[in-house]
């Protein structure tokens, strides 16, 4: 007698159609696509849908379909040359609304989309497109830190009137990195004066007072605890300013990522030209806070060609000039965080300010309240340019006031920008976050892969994936007949398992992550062998057919669970240490290894208990 | 079908030496030939740039060199991977960006033939080279620990866990032996299949030394030899059968897979042979000369009751 419980046989089919569900749309394929989203992040409705349809349609191209996906419009094509049409027109028409992205859609039917099942996207290697390894140089931002130290105590000192040789920054033991900074006083100071004034500066540093040379002098070091969440700000604020950036190209599915301690990882699908991306990801920005002048006219100061006396003439986000005063209230060194908010007038950005660009802000908005105070942007890039063949490089500088805002009360060391829409504010703070790099970035790894050849990439590994399996399929099937027949059935099983994990997982599918399905394969093969083999030796030692099935399952559990247990040592090493495409080979090996287990333990036995169980007697096994 | 119909009784134990002279000139010759040759480390650990390229004919390599060469690239490697028509261009570190690297090199290329184009350019700075084979040696040696403890936590007696902890050590060994010999470019997913193989192939031992101990219960006066050399042979149909399956799919992988993933399933079909070699003839081996007998598996082997999972 050869019996199952039922639940076992309710779990099996339950779990292979959800796993059937989630592998579903990865067999659709994809469309070439265009994504657009408006400027204003304010999500698409059928109206601008039907716009942008209407639009394309006098240009003649043909949609195949679109949709709206998380307030983005995703329009499909027959073909790529419709698809760079589309975005042409899109862009002539439209561009300052909307932004658009070249991209692909899943040819899977909506319904899927709509309950959240998404096909694996697919990793550089399959598509093509450019990867930058970006290193964040972290002891730049800690003596960026520093030097804005630095300043404060001078102002302080300086406006508290105590005397003072010199501010300079002292490193760690035998020359490591700086990390605090030294005030030398003339003989005879009191040093005690001098800390009370610092301590006003930021309460939270430790001084301490020291003599140098028969001087007197008060350090200032940084605990490991502050260098600490100086460099993840710093690392955390580039990765904002990059995704804000990477946004702005106007590419589908980018990926902008923080990798290891000090790296941040860039993945553009698409794109080729990288001179032109890295130009626009490693521009430095910045911001400033200044006044108004609302007494001179701006538009006859534009005609003129000349701004009054203690003015300068900018531009607006609109084009249309205003003057503002030349005295910098805040500069974009003295903010600290700038975050998007709500407040009581609707979306808003609060900004915190250091103690210097406080202190600045207090005095300055005490005696302008009413008055209207404007954002500057400055964007400085670093070009290549070629003077008389010799490549040289050029920095350039670009301004702009993107936003005015009338002060409404004396403002410390936080204040709110309102005024703005929620976008624009969500905007305007990762404006502001992303408005200087908290620290110097370099390229140390890059990789441009053509279309084609992620193309043939794919076909390879695709096709490499079904003659392994059905050369497997055919073997097993001879070798061991009815039970090799079911060992195709669970392999393929285990395949839908495998795949509807990584795509519930949302894992990028790369070259070695496919070689890593593969792999599974043979993998999974191994316990089934296992099993059969012990039934055939139980067989052979005159055990009847199904005490044969039943003791092959039991006793192959320890082996399979044992040498399953190493291989899952090794996937879970490579996960952890491994990063980009090994990391991808071994979470599909782990998670397979996982999907093998069950599918040959449960999967099998529910399949040959089907089969062979039951109360009747079966004469003899068709096992080979 | 069946390879085994019956039972067979392949003498193993009695001709281990041969087999210890095998294992010992095949690991000599791999150490020797990694501390003359070294391994040809690919640019994920070296820094460098690499640009692959397809011709619409069959490529002229000496040509490419030759152009590469009076273009003023000091010691470019170029290779034929792939087909006849692709190339892979191996260059030294530079601060140029891939567009640049890619327009200076098509130039050249086009030079050679209008219709060649490029497919990739990688360019990896000299300090992610380095921190990757830190890294890439820091995985090897946890994997190697990690299946160490599982292997003393497993076996109950030194005297198996010694076998197959020789038996894991012996196959890496002998893939990287075989990449210095060939010379074949020896990347970041070589390493990937290299810990796979080292995962993969203590799968045999384990299974062998299962039995060893289910052997050993239904008697404690059987000859060691005899014991070891039954469990072999009653566990080989199996260990051939899964390893020609895994194998099947490996050598689709190589001969399908294009050259991204040539070196990768190389190293798994170098790693899975030299696998299924040392858990047959060397962990028992080494575990019988180590003096191994039925009390060192009976003293503490209280078998765990099977659970009723399926």
């Amino acid at each position: 007698m050869l019996e199952l419980p039922r639940w076992k046989y309710v779990l099996v089919t339950l779990v292979l159609v959800i796993g059937l569900l989630f592998a579903l749309p990865n067999l659709f394929g994809e469309d070439p696509a265009l994504q657009v989203e408006r400027k204003s992040r304010a999500p698409m409705d059928d109206f601008a849908r039907q716009s942008i349809e209407d639009l394309l349609h006098k240009q003649n191209v043909v949609i195949k379909r679109d949709y709206i996906d998380s307030g983005r419009l995703i329009v499909a094509f027959n073909d790529v040359a419709s698809q760079l049409k589309a975005r042409d027109t899109v862009d002539a028409t439209l561009s300052d609304v909307d932004r658009s992205a070249l991209g692909n859609a899943s040819r899977a039917p909506s319904w899927m989309r709509k309950i959240g099942l998404k096909a694996m996207p697919l990793g550089l290697d399959l598509r093509g497109g450019l990867y930058l390894l970006y290193q964040v140089d972290l002891q730049g931002a800690v003596g960026q830190l520093l030097e804005s130290y630095e300043q404060s105590f001078r102002r302080a000192l300086i406006e508290a009137k105590l005397p003072f040789t010199d501010v300079t920054t002292i490193g760690a033991s035998g020359g490591g990195v700086a990390n605090g900074l030294r005030v030398t006083l003339p003989a005879g100071a009191d040093s005690g004066a001098v800390i009370e004034v610092l301590r006003k500066v930021d309460s939270t540093l430790k001084f301490t007072s020291s003599s140098e040379a028969g001087a007197a002098a008060v350090d200032m070091l940084l605990t490991p605890a502050q260098i600490k969440a100086r460099e993840d700000y710093a690392l955390e604020q580039n990765r904002t300013t990059l995704t804000n950036r990477v946004n702005e190209l106007g590419v589908s599915e980018p990926i902008v990522q923080r990798q290891g301690l000090d790296r941040i990882l860039v993945q553009l699908p698409g794109v080729q030209n990288s001179a032109e991306v890295k130009d626009l990801l490693g521009k430095v920005a910045t911001l400033e806070l200044r006044l108004v002048d609302t007494q001179d006219n701006a538009l006859q100061a534009e005609q003129g060609g000349h701004a009054p006396l203690g003015t300068k003439l900018y531009k607006r986000e609109d084009g249309s000039p205003i003057l503002l005063k030349r005295e910098v209230i805040v500069t974009g060194d003295e903010l600290t965080s700038a975050t998007s908010a709500t407040s009581n007038e609707g979306p808003a950005v609060s900004i915190k300010l250091d103690a210097r660009g406080a202190d600045s802000m207090l005095r300055t908005t005490r005696l302008n309240v009413g008055k209207p105070m404007a954002v500057v942007y400055i964007e400085k890039s670093r070009r290549q340019v070629e003077v008389n063949g010799q490549k040289v490089d050029r920095d350039s500088t670009s301004e702009k006031v993107i936003n005015v805002a009338t002060i409404r009360g004396v403002f410390g060391p936080q204040f709110q920008v309102t005024g703005l829409t929620s976008g624009e504010a969500r905007d305007l703070s990762l404006m502001l976050r992303s408005g200087s790099l908290a620290a110097p970035i370099e390229v140390v790894q890059e990789r441009a892969i053509g279309p084609s050849l992620g193309q043939d990439n794919i076909d390879k590994g695709v096709r490499a994936l079904e003659i392994g399996m059905l050369a497997v399929f055919v073997f097993m099937a001879l070798y061991y007949h009815v039970f090799g027949l079911v060992a195709d059935a669970v392999l393929l099983a285990n395949v839908i398992l495998l795949t509807a994990l990584l795509s519930m997982l949302h894992a990028v599918l790369s070259l070695p992550g496919i070689a890593g399905i593969i792999l599974t394969v043979g993998i999974a093969v191994d316990a089934n062998v296992l099993i059969y083999e012990r039934i055939r030796e139980e067989l052979r030692n005159g055990v009847s057919p199904q005490a044969a099935i039943r003791a092959g399952f039991d006793k192959a559990f320890s082996a399979i669970a044992d040498s399953n247990v190493t291989a899952l040592i090794a996937g879970l090493a490579l996960w952890v240490i491994g990063t980009g495409a090994i990391r991808s080979f071994a979470i599909v090996l782990t998670l397979g290894i996982a999907t093998s287990m069950f599918s040959s333990l449960l999967g099998s036995r529910a399949l040959i208990t089907l089969i062979y169980g039951g109360r009747r007697k079966v004469a003899r096994l068709s096992i080979g | 079908m069946e390879f085994f119909h019956r039972a067979t009784s392949f003498p193993f134990m009695s001709t281990r030496k041969v087999w210890y002279g095998l294992s010992i000139v095949l690991i000599l010759i791999s150490l020797v030939s990694l501390a003359t040759r070294g391994l040809n480390l690919g640019v994920d650990f070296t820094g460098g740039v690499t640009v692959q390229a397809t011709f619409p004919t069959a490529a002229n390599r000496d040509a490419v060199t030759k152009a590469l060469t009076s273009a003023g690239y000091s010691d470019p490697q170029v290779t034929i991977f792939g087909s006849s028509r692709e190339l892979a261009i191996r260059l030294p570190p530079t601060k140029l960006s891939t567009a640049e690297v890619r327009g200076k090199i098509e130039q050249i290329l086009r030079g050679i033939d209008a219709g060649a184009t490029i497919q990739q350019v990688d360019v990896v700075g000299p300090q992610i080279g380095g921190e990757l084979q830190r890294s890439a040696l820091q995985a090897l040696i946890a994997t190697l620990l990690l299946i160490f403890g599982y292997i003393a936590l497993r076996f109950h007696t030194w005297r198996l866990s010694l076998g197959a902890i020789l038996a894991v050590l012996h196959d890496p060994i002998l893939v990287l032996g075989t990449f210095s010999l060939t010379q074949t470019d020896f990347d970041l997913t070589v390493v990937a299949a290299m810990l796979a193989v080292i995962g993969y192939s203590l799968n045999d031992t384990v299974v062998v030394f299962d039995r060893i101990r289910e052997r050993f219960h239904t008697g404690r006066r059987l000859d060691p030899v005899a014991v070891l050399d039954q469990s072999i042979n009653q566990t080989l149909s199996r260990t051939i059968m899964t390893k020609v399956v895994t194998l099947i799919v490996v050598v689709a992988l190589y001969a399908l897979g294009g050259p991204v993933l040539r070196g990768f399933s190389e190293a798994l079909i170098i790693g899975i042979l030299a696998g299924t070699y040392s858990s047959i003839y060397i962990s028992s081996a080494v575990a019988l000369d180590c003096g191994l007998k039925a009390e060192h598996l009976l003293a503490t082997a209280v078998k765990k009751p099977l659970d009723d999972l399926p």
